[in-house]
């Protein structure tokens, strides 16, 4: 259609409106569609021109409107701008270091916030944050932080030694409910004092030495202890505000909002529409502002996968928070450079209840590990993205790598279950494989559902449940046996081991080994060398791989879209990145 | 008609008390609570957390202290956004619910009913066969496959609307308002056709064509006040409807909405939230159920006379 006859059907679209003006608006609504089949039957020429000219140009007008945008897409104009564009999987429950939890938080937070440290994303060791340098006793047991001269809040106070010794008394408040409390927990007193046995912080081991210093003392030496000091339950918060805003341990507190909130990392917040976008821009006066070189990041709260990758391949992400499973191959195979697979720290594991029978006996929970096949479960269902388990630990944790201690070996498995009574899984009373209601897990359950009636001879049903239901059951030890996965806290084979402690609360399995606890109370902690400790975790994770009380079944991986013009976002084995090293390179350039 | 009117509204209050009453019971007893995680909770924290939420108090105490929080008109704070109010949330969700509910209304009533009408002219015909298949296309296929069907085809193959967002860009409401829109553009065809089938030999119809009117004039003026009554009462309900029943639409379009907000607090646990936005639909539903009551008896007289006669 040529140009200029646009004018002339915008004016017969607005001449047919005003002849069918009605004065009851819905009788016209109902009314309009007849208008429109009466007109285009019509036996007057003129008419029925005025009706196809009117579609006509509703449809150019349609078009017209939607493709007059610019050409450049929104990733495009982020490189030029120096704004990133994140997939951020969900609507941040909050801003407040001290009372949230996960990892879309995390990431927003991360912008906003600082600790005494920050992380290298390469090497994923500590390097100065708002700690400039520390010195550590000769016992391991004394850390002494020296803060950043210059630092501020961005409402242009200074930050102080007192600003953490406050805001670690107010995060280990009991009243205030933090979920994260016991990332202090290394600490002096700390866990007394969030446990509400001791009333006076002053017996916590924090001390402001002076204004720009502070000391901190350990129970233990607690080699990953710097680690911790880059989570967001250990940053500090700005007292005059939250105390502006009500008490401390409120946690229905306005002071975290938009407009209210007062912050102390690179980024300041702009914009915070709930469930569309979060926005945070550079803030100059950030004390290393000089090596910060993304202008904004925008946050998207992109919970539905799929859409999430339609917004990847429209242009309108840098980078995604996860990919749909069925789409890797695709990517793989069509635009490998888009698509990122690393190791992840965490462990995809199915729990035995050891309290119950016949999975109290060692040998039965054995043979279930040993008759899986992990890697045609890899390979088929799971896509060959992610790595088969034979331990708790995801090797490569700080140079931690677990035993192997046992393989897929339907032979052996058989010759076990026989031994303890059901020989080809004669008598072996059927049994529930539990999941959380998911499509993933689900096929998981089937496949290991076949390999243990293939080669074990046991019956074996499949039960899923909402998730807030399977926490439950599980919680009540009444499972069978039960999915779960369990993702690092921090980069230390201790945070995977301690849940096996006798009566954790992660535990849930009903294990229990005096040794076992002793290595991960008494031994580990006092250990003085890295090589020491990795010995006692290996003993640790035998133990537990003799009992078998859990089934590893595969390492995670982190998978995500992003486009090749971020830089310095590395793929690593947190996941975690340093919006310091961030930048964009613009395509024009 | 006012007696009638406040006799509803009245009959409104024990039907509300009671979605009231069964919701927060009934969100009490579902395994797993508000504060459960996949990490064990320290029990000092969780203790802490019960306390802030008056869950420590007998449950009788929490209900009789929500009722009274509720006629002031406060839903209680969000257990899932620490620091957000429950109103706050409805009342950053339902503008942009609403908007797409109307556009939706409004692509379901002008296609819908185009094509009922249409098809009610000449039953049985290959004009009435192929809209009332499409309406049961409409009908049948579910918005989780139109939506992104919709999104493939307009918004990546052909480029011409963008695939996510509200309000950013010209033309990104298009696509999730025929989305939302077309189930209930398939219901309305079905309710149309009938309705115009009844009354197209209806006496009074007969009369008009014999006083000499237009065809036109005896289909526009005369049959379709009749014939889309059906229709009328149908658009309460789906209304109502429409703004429950956006969750899905919202999340593959990636749109603010209140269904997002309706769905993640029944997967969070979120007590306030769930009770919040259940007694805030009902009333909706109450109200547009209503107001549809309403129309209908302004649209045909006999039910008009009735009124009168019974006030």
């Amino acid at each position: 259609m040529r140009v200029e006859t646009i004018p002339t059907l915008v004016r017969s679209c607005y001449l047919a409106s005003i002849r069918h003006k009605s004065n009851r608006a819905l009788l016209k609504l109902v009314q309009f569609p007849t208008h429109l089949y009466f007109l285009a039957n019509s036996p007057m020429k003129h008419t029925r021109l005025t009706l196809r000219s009117f579609l006509i140009s509703l449809s150019v007008l349609l078009i017209a409107s939607c493709s007059s945008g610019p050409d450049e897409t929104r990733v495009e104009q982020g490189n030029r701008e120096g704004v990133l564009h994140f997939g951020n999987g969900a609507e941040p429950q909050g801003l407040d270091p001290h009372i949230v939890t996960g990892v879309p938080e995390h990431h927003v937070i991360q912008a906003l916030f600082e600790g005494l440290v920050l992380k290298n994303p390469y090497t994923l060791e500590v390097e100065p944050g708002l700690a400039a340098s520390w010195d550590i006793s000769e016992d391991g047991r004394v850390y002494t932080f020296h803060l950043q001269e210059n630092a501020s809040w961005s409402n242009g106070d200074p930050i102080t030694a007192e600003d953490f010794r406050w805001s670690w008394e107010r995060a280990l408040t009991p009243a205030l409910g933090n979920l994260y409390n016991y990332m202090l927990f290394p600490v002096v007193n700390a866990q007394a004092f969030a446990e509400g046995l001791i009333e006076d912080f002053s017996e916590v081991g924090v001390r402001v030495l002076d204004e720009h210093t502070l000391e901190v003392s350990l129970n233990e030496p607690t080699p990953y202890i710097l680690q911790l000091f880059d989570h967001y339950s250990t940053f500090p918060v700005h007292r005059g505000t939250i105390e502006a805003f009500g008490s401390p341990t409120d946690r229905f507190s306005q002071w975290a909002r938009l407009g209210n909130i007062v912050t102390n990392g690179a980024f300041e917040l702009t914009e915070w529409d709930l469930n569309s976008h979060i926005r945070v821009e550079k803030r100059e006066s950030y004390w290393d502002s000089a090596n910060v070189s993304l202008n904004a990041i925008v946050f998207y709260p992109t919970e539905n996968l799929t859409t999430e990758e339609r917004m990847f391949r429209d242009g309108q992400l840098h980078r995604t928070g996860d990919i749909p499973l069925d789409k890797v191959p695709v990517y793989l195979a069509e635009s490998p450079e888009s698509i990122e697979i690393a190791p992840y720290i965490g462990t995809y594991y199915y729990m035995i209840n050891t309290t119950k029978a016949p999975f109290d006996d060692a040998r039965v929970r054995k043979a279930l590990a040993m008759s899986l096949d992990r890697e045609l479960l890899v390979e088929t269902v799971l896509e060959g993205i992610v790595d088969p388990a034979y331990g708790v630990v995801p090797p490569g944790t700080l140079g931690y790598n677990p035993p192997k201690t046992f393989d897929f070996d339907p032979e052996g498995a058989r010759a076990l279950l026989a031994e303890a009574g059901f020989p080809n899984g004669e008598g072996f009373p059927s049994f529930d494989i539990l999941y959380n209601t998911q499509e993933s897990h689900r096929k998981i359950a089937v496949a290991i559902q076949q390999m243990w009636a293939q080669h074990l001879g046991v019956a074996v049903g499949l039960v899923n449940q909402e998730w807030k239901v399977y926490l439950s059951t599980q919680e009540n030890m009444a499972y069978d046996v039960s999915r779960r996965g369990w993702i690092g806290d921090y980069v230390d084979p201790n945070t995977f081991l301690d849940m096996f402690i006798t009566d954790g609360g992660n535990n849930k399995t009903g294990f229990s080994d005096a040794r076992y606890d002793q290595i991960i109370f008494q031994d580990a902690p006092a250990s003085t060398s890295r090589e020491e400790r990795y010995a006692l975790f290996e003993e640790a994770e035998r133990i537990l791989l003799e009992q078998m009380p859990i089934i590893p079944i595969y390492t995670y991986k982190s998978k995500h879209l992003r486009v090749p013009s971020i830089q310095g976002m590395p793929a690593n084995l947190m996941d975690y990145f340093n919006y310091k090293y961030v930048s964009l390179e613009s395509e024009s350039e | 008609m006012w007696r009638f009117l406040t006799w509803r509204l009245l009959q409104a209050i024990p039907v509300i008390l009671a979605v009231i009453t069964i919701t927060f019971f009934l969100v009490r007893a579902a395994p797993g609570g508000p504060f459960s995680t996949e990490k064990a909770v320290h029990p000092q924290v969780q203790a802490a957390l019960e306390a802030q939420y008056r869950l420590d108090q007998p449950m009788i105490q929490q209900y009789l202290s929500y009722l009274g929080d509720l006629v002031q008109g406060d839903l209680g704070p969000s257990f899932n956004f620490p620091g957000r109010s429950v109103n706050e949330l409805i009342f950053s969700g339902l503008p942009i619910t609403a908007e797409l509910g109307l556009y939706a209304m409004l692509v379901a009533v002008l296609i819908g009913g185009l094509a009922g009408v249409f098809a009610a002219l000449k039953p049985n015909s290959l004009q009435d066969y192929v809209p009332m298949s499409l309406s049961m296309i409409g009908i049948c296929m579910p918005s989780f496959l139109l939506g992104p069907l919709l999104v493939l085809i307009f918004g990546i193959w052909l480029d011409w609307l963008p695939i996510s967002g509200w309000g950013n860009s010209p033309g990104d409401k298009v696509l999730p308002s025929i989305t939302l829109g077309a189930m209930y553009a398939g219901y309305i065809a079905r309710l149309s056709r009938s309705g115009m089938l009844e009354v197209l030999s209806a006496d009074y119809l007969r009369t008009a064509r014999a006083k000499g009117l237009p065809e036109r004039v005896v289909i526009a003026k005369h049959a379709l006040r009749g014939g889309l009554l059906p229709v009328i009462t149908f658009l309460g309900p789906a209304f109502a409807g429409l703004l429950s029943g956006s969750f899905v639409v919202e999340t593959v379009f990636q749109i603010p909405g209140l269904g997002r907000f309706y769905i993640q607090a029944a997967f969070n646990r979120d007590y306030t939230m769930i009770l919040g936005t259940t007694t805030f639909l009902a009333a909706l539903i109450v109200f547009f159920n209503l107001l549809s009551d309403v129309i209908a008896a302004w649209l045909n007289p006999r039910l008009r006379y009735q009124f009168k006669k019974a006030s």
